[in-house]
């Protein structure tokens, strides 16, 4: 009874009812997808320079977005955060940004990792590459992300989950190059070669690439960087495909983690502010380095364990088009049999 | 003191009692007595409260407390009850079981009620003890205690001897006669065993298909059964052929009864008189019947059933027919042996075939 | 012998004199109306986007993801529910009844892994089975053998999810094995039953409302996972709601799925209770006896300490033990003095959540004891469905009402910012839609376990109302109360997609910490949170242990 005493005692409290965010003109809100533990630095480090206090909450991105379409004209919200363009691309199409015409963003973010229409933009860059193991991978054998589905890769693939965005995103960017059919017959070849089904995250794929179930497998490289920080005497190395000038295929697939202001946003200048700073030299390299990613803003030097990768050539196709293209990829990999 | 008049009541379409009546007196102890699905629970919890009354009307000490549209509720009735699974609250030890309905009353008065009870079914000794600590016979006497406490009007008991042993049933049930008796309550029973209606009760219905047969003293439902049902539902006995003399003789196998045959023969079938040479039953109990080694009338013993101080002979006539006969336990003859016995009838029952 | 006659009464034809005379027949819908919309309100607004059908998703749905999908859903749905209730039944009834070396250890210890979320124990199975890891390189390199039993399976999903929600039939089966003594079985065995065979036939039936109330939770919650059988990569239902929603971004079409998954629930659930309701086991105070145990011996007692230490080991100490190290390693790095914030705010959140939801589920029982009509209980059934529905798709029925609610507050008002959004008052209504269904279920069987005389006892002794509630169900249900807060409790410390939508900002608990590191794949990290979730969750645990075997000693 004690218990209960003490429980009633806090159901009393005033505050249990009513907390509103009062609206005071130093502070902007955001809702973001990207975890707590990689933006607070960036956040705290945004108030100590400006005074302006920066509130966030985090979620996944469909509830997020859920959530800024509930609320409506009335959301809290002043910017949204989110990992991967085809749920920015999704927030733009829902009618959830607002354009941003800012010079220094254009200067500081690349044409083909922002949107056409200026209502979001990239903040780092993530590289899904091959990573293989050099044990038992021959130097010559990899070239591109197709040549994955050639009967010689048969029982030596390992791929993570159609379910992840990652992958969905690459194969939207394959369906942009090579039309659907020609995609369909590339899963298809994947899903032939696979060494066993498909796992859960990248980092499990890795390290079954390094146990040698299998020999080679489609990564972020964060997750590469992360794992080989914990066991760096994994055989396991990075190769980045689709570089050859001859072939008529584009670069390494990136997509971005980014952000975009809110239709409703109250607080438009200082998320804007925010937005800009983010972009900005000093912030990018905070922004990527916290989780491995590539700066968007080419000018930034990339992070030492990041430029040990060795560079590559990046698919400079707009990464909204992986948005547009997104469910036909999910469809076309529930087609090819690729779970 | 309780009146049920005209009372009927149906579930649907399915009637369960049909035109109920009977009355207690203060201080009687009445019985529903009958087979399972006669009705006899229905009727308990009607005049509990715990059902809507369709039709006719339960007055207690005068006062309507059921009729159709309009009834008090259970909980100020003012009747006690008895479960035939006792009901006992299991959180509560023996004291507060039966001082749960005493809220009414202050501190003082509850203790003391509560002591009287406990006193009066003996229990003072297990007033702090809880419920699944006790036997089956005290939890019952918990039960009955608990019920009287708060003074009720009626007491009701639904089969409140049913899940206690059978040698435990009788003494429990002439237990708790006198402690009715003793406190002047005016008690209802059901139950199905026709033992504990006799044990206990002053008036006892029996019941049939919702209907009361017969509402009469015990000693009467068993002497003067009124129908072919009661007469084969109360006690032993078996129903005999047998052909009517005149109106104060009918001879059966055995030989002729005297005694008043009733003019009009039983109430089933409402039938034209019986006359002379008319076919009739007649029931003949085993106490009719007398063991007599010098009687030249004999019969074979077909089953026996010992009883401590008696035997049950079931006997077979020589024409045929069975009757039934209780013979001191010494008299112990085998299955199949022939023995002599006479007809001592005191009155004859008899209904028309 | 009982004469069968006095339990037949039509109760349902003929509701009882007393009920309708202190409340009214309105009284009990009055209190029921209001529970049953917080929860069909949310379920509503799901349903809601099939007026909008989505032709093209939902046509590529069903040629080429469901038929998958329904087997899976299918086959995970049977395992797990045979898997829970083989262990749940019987470990309950070894503790409950028999007595061996260990036993009141294993009475409560069985019910720890309760305190673990599924999908970070999925993990660690994972972790340590499969190829990678530590079990399988060691096959590897000291046998050769290169192909262990695969644990991504759906023998590997149906084990993990079935060491995982056994405790919810334990816990209830144990209540009712608890409840109905010994002299039942001791009358059947003395009728020349063999033990096994009084078992089958009379304690097994008599506790079937009690196994069946623990069943229904574990298949709604297999229904509604996502964490777990993501881990598995095993796909069911719920993946493809998500699917449709996350990647297809076609809410409409995740509705359509859901609907046809809460529309499933819904008739095994009244189903169940039809079967119920024909057989009524209500055990009368009498029965309630003095419990003898029965003592094993030999190889008996060896036998039960064996199964129960097994099940215990791979459901308990396995999972803690790699949580734990993991926990340990992140330790100096992610523990800060936020974290007595977020304990803080899980116990709150939990303790509240659990008062709350344990008292609507005792509202809701008992209108439904005291006006047992066929409406009273498809309400009773529709409050509870939102615990089959996945999390995230509730949230969002959840948030979106709130957030007209608020709209509408602040243009009629002239309010600013947010009135209801972001205030726990919105988190604890939420925690009610979703987890009725868990204290509803050891609530109603227990009111079940009460018979009927007894109401009709404290009647007849002037004793009704809020009054026979406070002095004879309420002392009668605190097992019951006890489990239903319990569960509800560590389910509220675990549950991750209301929590994370209708939090204020900056109100973090334990369980958002193990999603912020579970977002982006650091489980190692995520074992530290998870560890305190573990930790914390523990403590009503042992609360109702003490209490529930207190009561019964």
């Amino acid at each position: 009874m004690k218990m209960l005493s003490k429980l009633l005692a806090v159901l009393a409290v005033p505050t249990l009812l009513a907390m509103p965010p009062t609206a005071s003109a130093a502070e902007v809100v955001v809702y973001s997808a990207r975890n707590e533990q990689l933006i607070k630095p960036l956040f705290d480090a945004y108030t100590r320079e400006t005074g302006v206090e920066v509130k966030f909450v985090t979620d996944k991105e469909g509830p997020l977005m859920a959530r800024l379409k509930a609320e409506g004209k009335n959301t809290p919200a002043d910017l949204f955060l989110t990992v991967d363009a085809g749920n920015l691309w999704q927030a733009a199409q829902e009618g959830l940004l607002r354009p941003v015409n800012s010079t220094a963003l254009k200067a500081n973010i690349p044409a083909h990792l922002r949107d056409p229409d200026n209502e979001w933009f990239g903040l780092s860059v993530r590289a899904r590459t091959v990573v293989f193991n050099r044990n038992r991978v021959k130097p010559g054998e990899l070239s591109t992300y197709e040549d994955l589905a050639d009967p010689k890769w048969k029982g030596r693939l390992c791929l993570r989950t159609s379910k992840k965005v990652y992958n969905q995103s690459l194969v939207a960017m394959m369906i942009w190059e090579h039309g659907e059919d020609q995609t369909e017959q590339i899963v298809r070849g994947w899903v032939r070669n696979l060494a066993t089904d498909p796992f859960p995250d990248d980092t499990k794929a890795l390290e079954a690439v390094a146990a040698g179930l299998c020999d080679a497998t489609l990564v972020n490289t964060y997750y590469f960087g992360r794992l080989m920080e914990k066991k760096p005497n994994l055989p396991l190395a990075v190769f980045w495909p689709n570089q050859s000038l001859k072939s008529r295929d584009a670069g390494v697939h990136v997509n971005v983690s980014g952000a975009g202001v809110t239709r409703h946003a109250k607080h438009e200048k200082e998320a804007v502010r925010l937005l800009e700073w983010l972009s900005s030299d000093k912030a990018q390299n905070l922004y990527a380095d916290e989780n491995m990613e590539y700066p968007a803003n080419p000018r930034v030097k990339w992070d030492a364990r990041v430029t040990s990768w060795g560079s590559f050539k990046q698919n400079l196709i707009n990464v909204a088009e992986a948005g547009k293209l997104q469910a036909k990829a999910v469809m076309l990999m529930d087609r090819a049999g690729y779970r | 003191m309780l009146i049920l008049e005209n009372v009927a009541q149906s579930y649907g379409a399915k009637p369960v009692l049909k035109d109920i009546n009977f009355s207690l007196k203060a201080g009687q102890i009445g019985c529903l007595l009958g087979p399972s699905g006669c009705g006899k629970t229905t009727a308990l919890r009607l005049i509990a409260g715990f059902e809507q009354l369709n039709s006719g009307a339960i007055y207690l000490d005068g006062e309507a407390v059921a009729r159709p549209g309009a009834c008090v509720p259970a909980e100020k009735r003012k009747v006690g009850l008895v479960f035939q699974d006792f009901a006992l609250f299991p959180h509560l030890h023996v004291a507060a079981n039966i001082g749960f309905g005493l809220s009414h009353l202050s501190g003082a008065d509850r203790d003391n009620r509560v002591a009287e009870m406990l006193d009066l079914v003996g229990l003072t000794q297990e007033a702090s003890a809880f419920p699944h600590q006790l036997s089956g016979g005290q939890q019952q006497r918990v039960a009955l205690a608990r019920a009287l406490a708060p003074r009720p009007r009626l007491l009701l008991l639904d089969e409140p001897f049913s899940s206690l042993d059978v040698e435990l049933r009788e003494k429990l049930a002439l237990e708790v006669r006198d402690i009715l008796n003793q406190e002047g309550i005016t008690a209802l029973l059901v139950t199905h065993d026709q033992h504990e209606a006799f044990a206990m009760a002053d008036r006892i219905g029996v019941m049939h298909h919702g209907v009361i047969q017969q509402w009469d003293t015990p000693y009467n439902l068993y002497h003067q059964p009124n129908s072919r049902f009661v007469a084969d539902f109360i006690g032993q006995g078996v129903l005999m052929p047998a052909r009517v003399l005149n109106s104060r003789q009918v001879e059966i196998e055995l030989g002729v009864l005297e005694g008043r045959i009733p003019g009009e023969c039983s109430q089933e079938g409402g039938c034209s008189r019986c006359d002379k040479g008319c076919m009739v039953d007649v029931l003949i109990r085993p106490d009719d019947i007398l063991h007599d080694d010098t009687s030249p009338v004999l019969a074979t013993v077909e089953r026996k059933a010992f009883r401590g101080a008696e035997f049950l002979y079931t006997l077979r006539l020589a024409q045929g027919g069975r009757v039934q006969v209780l013979v001191p336990s010494h008299h112990n003859h085998a299955i199949g042996e022939a023995i002599g016995i006479r007809l001592d009838v005191d009155h004859v029952v008899a209904f028309r075939q | 012998m009982p004469e069968p006659e006095s339990l037949s009464i039509p109760s349902v034809a003929a509701p009882p004199v007393g009920a309708s005379s202190f409340t009214g027949r309105l009284g009990p819908w009055l209190a029921v109306l209001p529970i049953a919309l917080i929860t069909a309100v949310p379920v509503l607004v799901v349903l809601s986007a099939l007026a909008h059908p989505d032709q093209t998703i939902w046509e590529h749905l069903w040629k080429h993801v469901l038929p998958e999908l329904l087997v899976n859903t299918a086959w995970l749905v049977l395992g797990v529910g045979l898997g829970v209730t083989l262990l749940g039944v019987s470990l309950a009834w070894l503790t409950a009844v028999c007595d061996y070396p260990g036993r009141r250890f294993f009475a409560w210890a069985l019910l720890l892994p309760l305190a673990l979320p599924a999908y970070v124990t999925a993990f660690v199975w994972l972790g340590l089975f499969d190829f990678t890891g530590p079990v399988a390189t060691w096959l590897r390199e000291s046998f050769g053998i290169l192909k262990p039993p695969p644990v991504r399976s759906r023998s590997g999903v149906i084990l993990v999810m079935t060491l995982a929600l056994y405790p919810y039939v334990y816990l209830t089966s144990r209540a009712a094995f608890l409840g109905q003594g010994r002299r039942l079985m001791e009358a059947a065995q003395s009728l020349g039953q063999s033990r096994w065979h009084a078992f089958l036939k009379v304690a097994l039936p008599m506790a079937r409302p009690g196994i069946v109330a623990g069943l229904l939770l574990a298949v709604m919650e297999t229904l509604a996972d996502f964490g777990t059988v993501s881990v598995f990569n095993y796909n069911t239902f719920t993946t493809a709601i998500y699917k449709a929603w996350f990647s297809l971004f076609s809410l409409p079409a995740a509705s359509q799925l859901a609907s046809m998954l809460i529309f499933f629930v819904f008739v095994v659930a009244l189903l169940e209770y039809q079967t119920r309701a024909s057989a009524s086991y209500a055990a009368s105070s009498r029965a309630a006896a003095a419990p003898s145990r029965i003592a094993l011996k030999g190889w008996q007692a060896g036998l039960a300490l064996a199964w129960s230490a097994l099940v215990f080991g791979l459901a308990f100490v396995m999972p803690v033990w790699q949580i734990l190290d993991w926990a340990l390693n992140v330790f100096e790095q992610d523990f800060d003095a936020r974290y007595l914030d977020f304990a803080w705010h899980s116990l709150l959140l939990a303790g509240l959540g659990a008062l709350l939801v344990g008292t609507l589920a005792l509202v809701l029982g008992y209108a439904q004891r005291l006006h047992p009509t066929s409406a009273m209980r498809v309400a009773a059934r529709l409050s509870t469905l939102g615990y089959a529905l996945p999390g995230a798709v509730l949230a969002v029925g959840i948030f979106i009402p709130v957030a007209w609610l608020d709209n509408q507050l602040i243009e009629r008002l002239g309010l600013e910012g947010q009135v209801l959004g972001g205030t726990l008052a919105v988190m604890l209504l939420a925690y009610c839609a979703r987890f009725l269904a868990v204290s509803f279920g050891p609530v109603d069987a227990g009111l079940g376990r009460i018979s009927k005389s007894i109401d009709e006892a404290a009647q007849s002794l002037g004793v009704v109302g809020a009054r026979r509630l406070w002095r004879v169900h309420l002392p009668m249900l605190r097992v019951p109360l006890l489990t239903a807060a319990a569960l509800t409790f560590v389910d509220v410390m675990k549950e991750l997609p209301i929590t994370l939508m209708t939090r204020p900002f900056g109100w973090d608990t334990l369980a958002v910490r193990v999603f912020e590191m579970t977002s982006e794949g650091e489980w190692e990290r995520a074992a530290l949170p998870a560890a305190a979730i573990a930790i914390v969750g523990l403590l009503p645990v042992f609360m109702l242990i003490r209490h529930a075997d207190h009561a019964h000693t």
